[in-house]
This record gives C-alpha cells, structure tokens and sequence, in this order.
C-alpha cells in the first residue's frame, strides 16, 4: 500500500496502462506540455511521447470521436475533457456514436473507449463549470459509468476501464483529486466494474453516496453513531452501470430504511432511478419512504453562499437518514435561511 | 497604423486602457485575498485589442465576449463596482453574483455577455445579428474570442452560416498566441487565423492588436463594410496576454524572455508616448489618467465589498421566467426538502403567487468551503 493523491492514483493508472499495452494512448487539451488542466496527467508526456500523449486543439466532439474511430480499428484511446459540461459539446460523439455503434452494427465492432473528466461544485466556477451530471450518461444503454470516490478507486477503476471493451464515461470529482488515500501498488490492482464498495457496515439505515457523496455519506455516518445512536451502512457503488444493485438490496433487506445521496439535480437523477429499483424491488422491506438528498434543482451559482447551500453537505445526509427512522425534528432542522423551490401558482 | 483620434477621444482610449489594467491588476489581487473564487482569467496586455475594437461600434450595436471579459464589460461602460462586485459574488454585480469572473453581463449597454465555454457565444453572435436584421435595424455585433476557439466546431459551423445568411457580425479572433497552455502552432495547422474563414465566405482582415490606433482603424473598417454590405467578415487580432491563462497558470510552456519580449510593446506606454510626443497631452497626463484609474478601482473594491450576498432564498430566483397561468411544479424538491415542512413563508423577492405554505423549503447549511479536500482543486481551464 502507498499513501497517494486520488490525482496521483489516476496518474498511476495511466503510466502503468500505457507501459503495459502499446494500445492505449491518450488524448486531450492540455495534458501534454501544460499537465492537464487538474494535472491529472503530469508527467506522462515526457515519459511515453507525443505520439502516445496527444494535446488536442478545442474540439470536444471530435476529439470523441477521434478515440470512437481508434478504438473502433484497435487502439485504447483515453480521452480527458476538462470539465463534465464541456462533455455536453460531445454528446453527438457519445450518445450516437461511441455508445450505440456496437449495438447498431449487429456486435461487430465494439468501442473500447475511455472518457475521462471531473465534476462537482465548491469552487466557485458558477454555472458552466460545476455540475455533476452522472445521471445524464447514465440514462444511455450502451456506455458505462464509473464515479470513483477514493484514491484506491480511482486507480482501480480506471484500470479497469482502460481494459473494458465498452466505452466507459470515467467521471472525477474535482473536490477529491487532492485526497489522500492507500491504494494497493500492485500493477494488477484493479477494481471490477459492477461490484459496490460497502465503506461502513451499520444495521439502521442503507446510506447509497454517489461520487464524493460516497465520502461525505461516510462522514455523515459517523456523526450518526456518535451523536444519535444510529449505525448507517454507507454504501458507494462505485460504477453506476453495471449497478451492483444486489449489494444495495441486500443491505436494505437488512436496514429497512434508504436513503440516496447525490449531487447532481433532482430531477431525473441517480436517486430518482435507484429510488425507484429499491422501491420497486425492496418494497416489502422499507419500513419508511426512499429518502433523496440531491443538489438543488439550479444551474450552479457562483456567489459563495449561494454554492454552498446548492449542493448536499453531511448535515442534510444526517437529517434524511433521521428522518428516514422518524427521529429528525420536523421543523427547524436548519441552521440556515430557507429558499423555495418553485412551482406555478395555482 | 491608423490615424490619431480628436484629442477627447485619443485621451478617452487610454482612460479606458489604464482602467481596464488597474483593474485586472487589482483583481488579481483580490484573488490572492480570496475575496474572489472560481477562475480568474485576465486580459492584461490585450487592453488595445479590446479598446481599439469596442470604440469602432455605436452605442446600438452589440458586443458578445468570452470568459476573459471583464474589460469587455468595463469597454462598454458597466461600472467598474459593478464588475468588481460580480467577482466579488456580490448581489449588486452585473449578473446579481450568479455568474462569476467568467459570465459578465450588461444588456443596456449591449454587451451581451462573456461566456465560459469555448466558442459557445459564436452561434450567439449570429442570432443577435439575425435578430438585428429581422428587425430591420443596421445594428453590427462584434464576436470575440480567442485563438483556441477558432478549433471549436461552432466557429466553422457559424462562420458558414453566418455568411449564407448574410449576417453582419464581427467576429474577431483575439490572437494572444495561446490557447491556455498550448501554442498557436500546436493547435492550428493554419496559423494565419485571419485565412481560415476564407473557405466559408469569409473574408479576412488583421489588424496589430498591440496597436489601438491600427485596431480601431481595422476594426472601422471591418464594421463599415458588414454594416453596409450586410455580411460577415473576420479580423484576426494579433496580441499576448501578458499574465498566466488564469490564475492558477504555472505558465511552463513559454518563458519568461518570451513574455519581455511582448511586454516591451505593453499597448498602454505606447499609446500614451505616443500621445505625449504628438502634443495630444503633456508628459504629466498618463500619471494622472494612472492615478483617476487607481482611485476609480479602489472604489470598485470599497463597493464590492460593501454590497452584501445574496440571500439564501434566492437560490431558486430565476431559473424560470414563471408563467401566471402555468400549473405544476417547475423545481422539483427532494424528499429532504418534503421531510422538512415549510419556514413560514420566506418573501423572495418573486411573484407572489409561486409562494405557498405548502411549498417544502430547502434546508440551508452554509458550511466552509472545500470540506472533502485538503486543498483546493489545483485546477485551470
Ligand atoms: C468547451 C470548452 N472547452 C474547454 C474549456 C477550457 N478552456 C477555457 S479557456 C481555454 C483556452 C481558450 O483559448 P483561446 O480561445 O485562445 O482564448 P484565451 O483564453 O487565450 O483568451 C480552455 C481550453 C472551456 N472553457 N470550454
Ligand atoms: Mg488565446
């Protein structure tokens, strides 16, 4: 085990893909000469060359589609677009293409692709740079979708990716890429796509965290016990397709109670779809409601106050997971100021 | 090389030019003291490009930028406690706090916005300019952006369009020999910017955008010919920004001989040496001009400061137009929210009818910033 940066793991990963298979290159703007906008990939430039790490002009969509066409013909392209909204500009290359050629084809040619970003709110980078939009390629069939939220994960995950036959949208979380974690040095560490991470076993109440929610979800667990007298079992799926739902049910079998955290919008998000497998699943065994904790339905503000209350922190994930076992206070829970979400008048 | 302006004018261009560079000057300043967050991404030593293009337009044509467009805003006469307060996050910033560094705004004085993602305001331009002629005005929208956003799709895909159609845009590429980290000839294969609208109708014009006396003039000209001839043209700005991509910018890609270089041909001494030997002003007015544009900047930052947050309740205020007539919910709340009955009745500022006791209110944890991380995202882009 190393003590390693979530960004170093993910670096890790590259080097050790790119020494191992002389198929996987990478492209994007600014991960050569410059490091990566997150640095991410630092260091790999001068080590594999420019014929393996390519910096690209802006061209979102086609720098997709670039790695669709290698990888359709053989190469391992792993391309990496700043920010997740800057992925928007690609989706032609996603959707239509990387994700259904395989199927469109009849199986013939498969798109072994990896598209690498990083979401989230907390810096102030307002309403074109901040969102988490996991829910958006989860709705496609046809790509997989990892949401690594330790070091260990994102080194093994993204090994896994770069390995996978299917194209893979390998979603970062900008909060986490200067967190400290182990992670097994081993160069054949790497983590199954399909398989949950259980980050804290506890028998009141199933905790599912996407993304860095999976930590701020572990936090949350913790006041639980020790403020509250409540044992939550955290559990990050860690890839959102394939969904280890198996894992999530058994623990809700055991708990009765769920509760969902992302960042993302509440409408239509990861919670709203998983809520609905539970529900539809698990019925019998929840003793309450799904309970969802979602960023709020806002293009993300710059404004600092603004930010902070339009994305989930662990004294929201707290009161759901109360309110879940009936024991959160029903008013004035907040030590905040309310805003109103909106709805026509009648 | 241009002509020199009247004598009012010639000491307005660099009023402007010295405020636009205080200014970013200071904002960086303010960001070292995050008193500013997010990006930071300054246009100090493009100030001629900006200047010298934006005082080729009347007061009724339009002006669309890009992320770098605080002086874009400052240009067109926002007040300069305007743009420092949206930086600030504040509620009386040009955009109410919302958009940040990146996303400027000032729709009466026609500037119609910077934009964060590359080349997304091209295709805006075109509309605007769709709008313009639909109504039957002469009005001309200038489009900047930068040198890197000419790889974006939207540019070929809007400069097409854009001549089909016959719509009168600017659209100026401002040439600082960089797209972030990457050097023109690393992400163009055609670098002489100003050629490559020719194969979609085109045509070109370059103007030394270290120069505002040859910006204007170019730029003059190029506004003359797309309000008259009623179709696009492209001028290719060519410049340097003197700081890093943003502020987080280690700036490894170029050296520092490079930059002195280009600094010694800073827009801002040049014109006013030039001022001074021409008799246009005496020696002792750029030092005055410098001081009005320090003075004017510390009360940017003195009404920055000033001006409080905007209220938690705000955070749903216009994400809809809301419509008096339309039922149904247009934000949806959580069930953490539903979980949590309502406040009593927040007054938001909005339409009264949206308000309902039944409405679930948000819960609100103002936490410090940055919880998950030791540190920031040590990030740029
Ligand atoms: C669609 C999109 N891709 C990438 C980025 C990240 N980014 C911001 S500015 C920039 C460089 C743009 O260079 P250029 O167009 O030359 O403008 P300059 O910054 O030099 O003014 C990049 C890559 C973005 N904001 N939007
Ligand atoms: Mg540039």
């Amino acid at each position: 085990m190393a003590q390693m940066r979530y960004r170093e793991a993910l670096n890790a990963a590259l080097r050790e893909e790119l020494a191992r298979d002389e198929r996987v290159i990478l492209m994007g703007e600014d991960i050569g000469v410059f490091g990566g906008a997150f640095k991410v990939t630092d260091g790999l430039l001068e080590q594999f060359g420019e014929r393996r790490v390519r910096d690209t002009p802006i061209s979102e969509n086609t720098i997709v589609g670039v790695g669709v066409g290698a990888a359709m013909t053989g190469l391992r392209p792993v391309v990496e677009l700043m920010t997740i909204n800057f992925a928007l500009l690609a989706f032609d290359q996603i959707v239509n293409h990387a994700a259904h050629i395989h199927y469109m084809f009849g199986g013939q040619v498969s798109v072994p692709l990896v598209v690498r970003m990083p979401q989230g709110a907390g810096h102030q980078l307002g309403p074109t740079h901040s969102h988490c939009l996991e829910a958006m390629f989860l709705h496609v069939p046809g790509l997989l979708v990892a949401v690594p939220a330790t070091a260990a994960d994102a080194k093994g995950l993204l090994k896994s990716a770069i390995r996978e036959e299917n194209p893979v949208i390998f979603i970062e979380h900008e909060s986490l890429y200067g967190v400290r974690g182990e992670v097994p040095e081993d160069e054949d560490h790497v983590v199954h796509f399909g398989l949950a991470r259980v980050a804290r076993e506890g028998s009141d109440v199933t905790i599912v965290g996407v993304s860095r929610m999976a930590v701020t979800a572990e936090r949350a667990a913790e006041t639980l016990a020790a403020e509250h007298g409540v044992q939550a079992e955290v559990i990050d799926p860690r890839t959102l397709r394939p969904l280890d739902l198996d894992t999530i049910l058994a623990s809700v079998r055991k708990t009765n109670h769920c509760v969902i955290v992302e960042e993302g919008w509440p409408h239509g998000g990861v919670g709203a779809n998983l809520a609905a497998l539970v529900g539809e699943q698990a019925f019998d065994d929840l003793d309450a409601p799904v309970q969802r904790v979602t960023g709020a339905d806002v293009p993300m503000p710059y404004s600092k106050p603004l930010e902070d209350i339009a994305y989930p922190h662990e004294p929201h994930i707290v009161h759901a997971a109360l309110a879940a076992l009936n024991l959160a206070p029903r008013t004035g829970a907040s030590s905040g100021t309310p805003a109103t979400p909106r709805r026509a008048a009648r | 090389m241009g002509t020199l302006p009247a004598p009012d004018l010639a000491r307005e261009w660099l009023t402007t030019m010295t405020l636009i560079r205080r200014f970013e000057e200071r904002a960086g300043e303010m960001y070292a003291r995050a008193k500013i967050g997010g990006f930071l991404h300054l246009s100090i030593g493009e100030e001629a490009t900006i200047v010298g293009s934006a005082r080729a337009l009347r007061d009724s044509d339009y002006l669309i930028s890009t992320y770098r467009s605080h002086g874009h805003a400052l240009v067109r006469g926002t007040p300069p406690e305007k743009v420092m307060a949206e930086l600030f996050g504040r509620v009386d910033g040009c955009s109410g706090g919302r958009g940040g560094s990146m996303h400027m705004f000032d729709l009466a004085n026609r500037f119609m916005g910077g934009y964060g993602i590359v080349g997304g305001n091209l295709p805006i331009a075109a509309g605007i300019a769709l709008a313009s002629d639909y109504r039957g005005s002469d009005e001309v929208t200038l489009c900047t952006f930068g040198d890197g956003a000419s790889n974006q799709g939207t540019f070929g895909e809007t400069l097409n369009l854009a001549a089909l159609w016959k719509l009168p845009v600017v659209f100026m590429v401002t040439n600082n020999q960089f797209g972030m980290g990457t050097a023109l000839r690393r992400h163009s294969a055609v670098t002489d910017l100003q050629r490559k609208g020719e194969s979609l109708g085109v045509p070109g014009m370059r103007c030394d955008g270290m120069d505002i006396l040859d910006t204007h003039a170019v730029l003059v000209e190029a506004v003359q010919r797309v309000r008259e001839d009623r179709r696009p043209v492209l001028v290719e700005a060519v410049t340097y920004r003197f700081r890093g991509h943003s502020m987080a910018d280690p700036e490894q890609y170029r050296t520092k001989a490079e930059v002195a270089h280009w600094q010694e041909r800073d827009p801002i001494p040049a014109f006013a040496g030039l001022l001074v030997r021409e008799g246009v002003i005496d020696a002792a007015e750029p030092q005055r001009i410098d001081a009005e544009a320090l003075a004017r900047v510390d009360a940017a930052v003195a009404f920055a400061e000033d001006s409080p947050f905007p209220a938690p309740e705000s955070l749903y205020d216009d994400v809809y137009v809301l419509g008096p007539e339309v039922r149904g919910w247009y934000s949806m709340p959580t069930s953490e929210e539903t979980a949590n009955p309502p406040y009593a009745g927040a007054e938001t500022g909005q339409s009264a009818e949206a308000m309902n006791d039944e409405i679930p209110q948000r819960l609100t944890h103002a936490l410090a910033a940055g919880e998950d991380s030791g540190e920031g995202p040590a990030g740029d882009s």
